[in-house]
């Protein structure tokens, strides 16, 4: 990837902003999707909420559900790889996919190194819980951030720790002086031209999507308010009772992030969320924020 | 009179749009609702996803719009310029029908097909400008009323009927201002 490649990844992203990014395992699921109106969708064999429950190693979906999907839709077609396992993202990227999630909800393939995402053409996203590992990640080449959350819990806790979090860091940065920057880049453990970049623009290098755990319209405009410029919505759409319905208010609810009555009017009447977990529930191990590095 | 110019804010790449406009000295005004298009003298239809786009906009603002475009310049880039359109193909889908094009979606397709080129063309200062096209429209064909104000390789990018125009690459990516001054300019004229 060259910097004319990065500025074209990264414009994609931005086309994405003020949407919603939805899972899908079928062509059904990605056709209802793109009717409620999500800007793309992440083709996946299981969802989030399936793999919690399987256990297992999870891997790459299987190329021809992902070129089935490709080919319902006229949306961006997003889909996931194992954290380090490069050779899954050579083939997504031979496959055509527009944008590659090297995903902690899949099953860590290095549990040292990222993916040097600077050797492929195609864009990335990575998850991140807090500024350091957001920066490490641009670094390493990714043209979006998405903060991770609990994928597959229905509980948005987690997502709105890592949001609040970045954001907080991020304004911290800004009133830092040249000489504090360079402390606070060995603290972050992350590059100082991308630390620098932050204190100067007060954002990310990329733009700044959330996801995990969101199950309703209100979870995906608490995140927006937070400062999210997109939504990735995962169980909470095809896991719900009433998917056709809970997509569109979730598409409607990003549009209309900061409008209280237009939210009020989406959140009636779509029926019950997605079956959540709360935190104290899960075992450490089985947390999946803490996978990357 | 202040001119204020308009930006659909439903979905899409608009704040690039805004810090353009604000360094040349302009106000920006986000359209979610018919009324908010009261008062403005131009309007842009952003880039981003035009099928999330249509989704959004209800017949009270479609009228806005169409009655808007009637006297009024209007901007519609990449989606937006799908919007504009008279007919969409790739799939067929609905749009406003402002400029007598034929457009195809995702016409030079995918992520992987996205390019830059240096695009020639005639406004006044720049010979050349730095053509973002993301998973683009391509322009299929136009009608008698639309002039090509840019060709990419014999395919029109940049066109305007009267005072409406298109791009279906991202200007408001590129470090040049020079395409939002010639649109600022139908205001006046």
């Amino acid at each position: 990837m060259n910097e004319e490649r990065r500025k074209l990844n990264i414009g994609l992203a931005e086309m994405l902003c003020g949407g919603v990014i939805m899972d899908v395992t079928n062509v059904e699921e990605a056709k209802i999707a793109e009717e409620a109106g999500a800007v793309s969708v992440m083709a996946l064999e299981r969802i989030p909420s399936d793999i919690r429950k399987m256990g297992g190693v999870c891997r790459m979906s299987a190329p021809e559900m992902i070129m089935e999907i490709k080919e319902a839709v006229s949306i961006p077609v997003m889909a996931k790889c194992r954290i380090g396992h490069f050779a899954e993202a050579q083939i997504l990227q031979e496959l055509g996919i527009d944008f590659i999630d090297e995903s902690e909800v899949l099953t860590p393939a290095d549990e040292e190194h990222h993916i040097n995402k600077w050797d492929f053409e195609a864009p990335f996203v990575c998850g991140a819980c807090n500024l350091g590992e957001a920066l490490r990640r641009v670094g390493e080449g990714a043209a979006m951030i998405r903060t991770k959350g609990e994928a597959g819990t229905g509980n948005v806790v987690e997502g709105v720790r890592h949001m609040r979090n970045l954001q907080r860091h991020i304004k911290a940065l800004t009133v830092m002086s040249q000489d504090e920057l360079y402390a606070e880049a060995k603290n972050l453990q992350a590059p100082i031209h991308l630390v620098q970049y932050v204190a100067e623009h007060g954002k990310l290098p990329v733009p700044n999507f959330a996801a995990g755990g969101v199950a309703t319209p209100a979870d995906a405009s608490l995140l927006m308010q937070l400062g999210a410029e997109t939504v990735f919505v995962g169980s909470g759409i095809f896991r719900s009772q009433n998917p056709a319905k809970t997509a569109k208010a979730c598409v409607d609810a990003v549009a209309h992030y900061n409008e209280p009555v237009k939210l009020l009017e989406v959140s009636r009447g779509i029926g019950e969320a997605m079956p959540s977990i709360s935190m104290e529930e899960l075992k450490e191990q089985e947390k999946l924020a803490g996978r990357g590095w | 009179m202040v001119s204020i110019v308009g930006i659909l804010y439903l979905q899409g790449c608009c704040v690039p749009h805004e810090k353009i406009l604000k360094k040349l000295g302009v106000e920006t005004r986000r359209i979610i609702y018919a009324n908010d298009l009261d008062g403005c003298s131009a309007l842009i239809l952003p880039g981003g996803e035009s099928t999330t786009m249509l989704k959004h906009i209800t017949p009270k603002l479609e009228d806005a719009i169409l009655t808007f475009a009637k006297a009024n310049p209007v901007w519609g880039i990449c989606a937006g310029s799908i919007l504009m359109a008279k007919h969409v193909k790739n799939p067929s889908q609905k749009s406003l029908g402002l400029m007598d094009v034929t457009i195809l979606r995702n016409g030079y397709g995918a992520q992987n097909e996205s390019f830059i080129r240096k695009i020639p063309m005639k406004l006044k200062e720049n010979d050349t400008f730095e053509g973002i096209f993301i998973r683009a429209p391509q322009i299929e064909s136009i009608g008698d009323d639309v002039k090509v104000l840019a060709f990419d390789d014999e395919v029109p990018v940049f066109i305007e009927q009267d005072h409406l125009m298109a791009t279906t690459f991202h200007p408001e990516l590129a470090k040049d201002d020079a395409i939002h001054r010639y649109f600022l300019s139908k205001i006046e004229s």
